[in-house]
């Protein structure tokens, strides 16, 4: 990962009233780079989300896209620039069909008449180069199962061709069979070539499919470690900031009595 | 992936359930070449290929909640039946045209409600609003001798401010829309009441747009091959659109109807097209009203289901957040979804001119709003938004209609009509919740 980062942010404040929400914070993101955003309640992570997706503007800071600084106000120049967000609400129409849902409000047409053949024709691509599974393209979003409405929720996310997939807490509802499927999904979305931004509570599907781990602590960074070569307990350490503790001492004590 | 949809158990197929294929878990690299790897889930209930398999998919389909226009049909029947026993009179020619030339004005009010229901909205002031267009259009063509056209444009035209009117209030304001349409509706009579002045009612001459819409005006001047080119016209429209789509389709390589579907379809239009076309020309032939509501049928079900304006209006129907993150400006949705139902109404209040040839007072009072409401849910449009199609104010309309002219016939008081009415449209109320529950069941929701 030599290459610039294709989403970066550098030194992000965000006030609410007279809460701090975020100071000072950086967050790198590659092409082909799966990156875990983790904290606890209230670390800000959502916040930090949406002042990318343009929900919040950020107040102080400076947010680059491929290396040039840009300005993010409204959700619309969000997705100019190519962030596509799926956040925890799904919002899905439960009646419309899976293209239905894929393609709204972008929906393609021909000679003005919505052209329905290749909408189904592109979703059907869509979703088996991404390996997903579902019963048909034409059935309502009502007869699928959360994992389903979650993989063809991430999938609408695909249709504008974005960069950059934010996915906030994917695999918070799901059971074992769903999440491993959006697990999956996640890897292919990094085999595509693009950054992806994943907000999660559980630390187990994180080490299982990011490269990096960014934590957010109180508003502020506190570490951001690749996945591979950092242990559990580091990372829940900067999550909580106990970098001092009964199982951290023990560990230390161990290692010295190793020695 | 663990619930599959709407299979009741024992339609599963043998086959043992296996959880997912397993290179799409070991190694997801592998699963990029897809056409290797068969997309169909073994455990879904894939449509087996032509008439046997049609069946079987309808057969589940009704299982699982979806009746779709099922029980109207039923229903319709069973009405058609108990009055033909009950008067003989019932299903002859000049009765089923009677049936079909009044079905048309309260039809036109249906179709815009039809709109406003799949926003899961409702509203209340169409009869208002239907009384008062024929109040404007007889104050401006027949007290200042305007043009007549122009007046049934500008009538039209009133009604489809007045409906934004109602919109705006509705999605700017907040204010809720069963509000907004009930005061409308008593401000719109209001207003009819003063544009009509003492004299109370104008009678309009029998003449241009508003003969058109007469009872005495025929679809080519009742000439016997009127009925048959209708007829004949729409037959072809469905099999020439179904068999193109249906090239399109396999030429893009996406599912298609097979061929004995679409000559089943096409079949079962062509016999009721052409059973209606001869009773209707064993009458007069087919007035001309009833071929302008046939025609804003096919034009509002086409802006429904094949253009993006008709999509965002089912989103909006079917989940205003999802509607609103997609980009879809809901309040214009809303607002303009509110003129159409305005126009339709304005139109509609047209028709009921032309049938009397007056506008008075009692202009778009009665029971005109309930069996307008009554029609389109009958019919099959959902009262919880984002489900029906216009084709519903037909079906209920038949529905409506029949029962009205049988118990006419039958001499029965209107005290029983309201109450038979009322107890249809209560029944149809009750088949929409309890579907909606059969579909939440079986995963349909």
């Amino acid at each position: 990962m030599t290459s610039a980062p294709v989403l970066a942010l550098r030194g992000v404040s965000k006030r609410f009233g007279a809460v701090q929400a975020l100071t000072d914070v950086d967050l790198e993101v590659h092409a082909g780079e799966v990156v875990a955003l983790v904290g606890d309640n209230g670390a800000g992570k959502s916040t930090l989300v949406k002042t990318i997706a343009g929900v919040h503007p950020i107040d102080e800071g400076v947010i680059e896209w491929e290396g040039k600084p840009v300005s993010i106000n409204r959700p619309h120049d969000a997705a100019t620039l190519g962030v596509a967000t799926v956040y925890q609400d799904l919002a899905l129409c439960d009646n419309l069909d899976v293209v239905g849902n894929l393609y709204l409000g972008r929906e393609l047409r021909r000679a003005g008449v919505l052209d329905e053949v290749t909408m189904e024709q592109k979703a059907r691509e869509l979703l088996s180069t991404l390996s997903i599974r579902i019963p048909s393209v034409r059935i309502p979003i009502a007869g699928l199962s959360g994992g389903q409405r979650q993989v063809v929720a991430i999938a609408r996310a695909l249709i504008g061709e974005p960069k950059v997939v934010i996915l906030d807490e994917p695999t918070a509802a799901l059971g074992v069979e769903q999440t491993a499927q959006v697990l999956d999904l996640v890897e292919r979305l990094r085999e595509r070539g693009l950054g992806v931004i994943l907000i999660s509570h559980n630390m187990a599907d994180v080490r299982a499919v990011a490269d990096t781990v960014a934590v957010l602590r109180l508003g502020k960074n506190n570490g951001s470690f690749p996945v591979a070569e950092t242990t559990h307990e580091t990372i829940i350490a900067a999550i909580t900031g106990a970098t001092d503790n009964a199982v951290t001492r023990r560990q230390a004590r161990t290692a010295e009595a190793a020695k | 992936m663990s619930k599959t949809t709407d299979t009741p158990p024992a339609d599963t197929p043998e086959t043992p359930d296996v959880p997912e294929t397993p290179e799409a878990q070991a190694a997801p690299a592998a699963a990029a070449a897809p056409a290797a790897a068969p997309t169909v889930d073994p455990r879904l209930l894939v449509r087996e290929e032509g008439f046997k398999g049609y069946l079987a998919d309808f057969k589940r389909k009704v299982r699982g909640g979806e009746l779709g226009s099922l029980p109207v049909v039923v229903g319709l029947a069973i009405i058609w039946v108990v009055f033909q026993s009950q008067d003989s009179l019932f299903l002859t020619a000049t009765n089923l045209a009677n049936i079909s030339f009044f079905l048309a004005a309260t039809g036109m009010l249906a179709i815009g409600l039809v709109f406003v229901l799949l926003l899961g909205e409702i509203d209340l002031s169409v009869g208002s609003v239907s009384g008062l267009s024929s109040a404007v259009f007889a104050v401006l063509s027949v007290s200042h001798g305007m043009n007549a056209l122009l007046a049934v444009i500008l009538a039209i035209a009133t009604g489809a401010a007045i409906g934004a009117l109602h919109g705006y209030f509705f999605a700017k304001l907040g204010v809720p829309a069963f509000v907004v349409t009930l005061a409308g509706n008593l401000g719109w009579n209001g207003l009819m009441l003063w544009l009509l002045g003492s004299t109370g009612s104008i009678s309009i001459k029998d003449a241009g747009f508003l003969h058109l819409l007469g009872q005495q005006a025929f679809f080519m001047g009742s000439d016997i091959s009127g009925a048959y080119i209708l007829a004949t016209l729409a037959v072809a429209a469905l099999l020439g659109g179904s068999l193109i789509e249906q090239s399109r389709r396999r030429k893009a390589g996406v599912p298609f109807r097979p061929t004995s579907e679409i000559a089943l379809r096409a079949g079962a239009l062509a016999v009721v097209a052409f059973a209606a076309a001869y009773m209707l020309n064993q009458a007069n032939g087919v007035p001309v009203a009833l071929v302008i509501f046939l025609g804003a049928l096919v034009v509002t079900d086409f802006v429904l289901r094949r253009t993006s304006y008709g999509r965002k209006i089912f989103a909006v129907g079917g989940s205003i957040e999802a509607a609103r993150r997609a980009g879809i400006n809901v309040a214009l949705i809303r607002i303009s979804v509110y003129a159409i139902s305005g126009a339709f109404a304005a139109l509609g209040g047209l028709f009921f001119a032309a049938q009397t040839y007056t506008a008075n007072l009692g202009a778009g009072g009665g029971n005109i709003l309930m069996m307008a409401i009554a029609a389109a849910v009958i019919g099959g449009t959902s009262l919880f938004g984002g489900r029906g199609t216009v084709w519903s104010a037909l079906l209920g309309m038949l529905v409506i209609q029949s029962i009205q002219t049988g118990l006419d016939l039958l001499n029965m008081n209107t005290s029983l009509q309201y109450m038979i009415t009322g107890a249809v449209l209560l029944a149809a109320v009750v088949i929409d919740s309890l579907s909606r529950k059969t579909q939440k069941a079986s995963g349909r929701g």
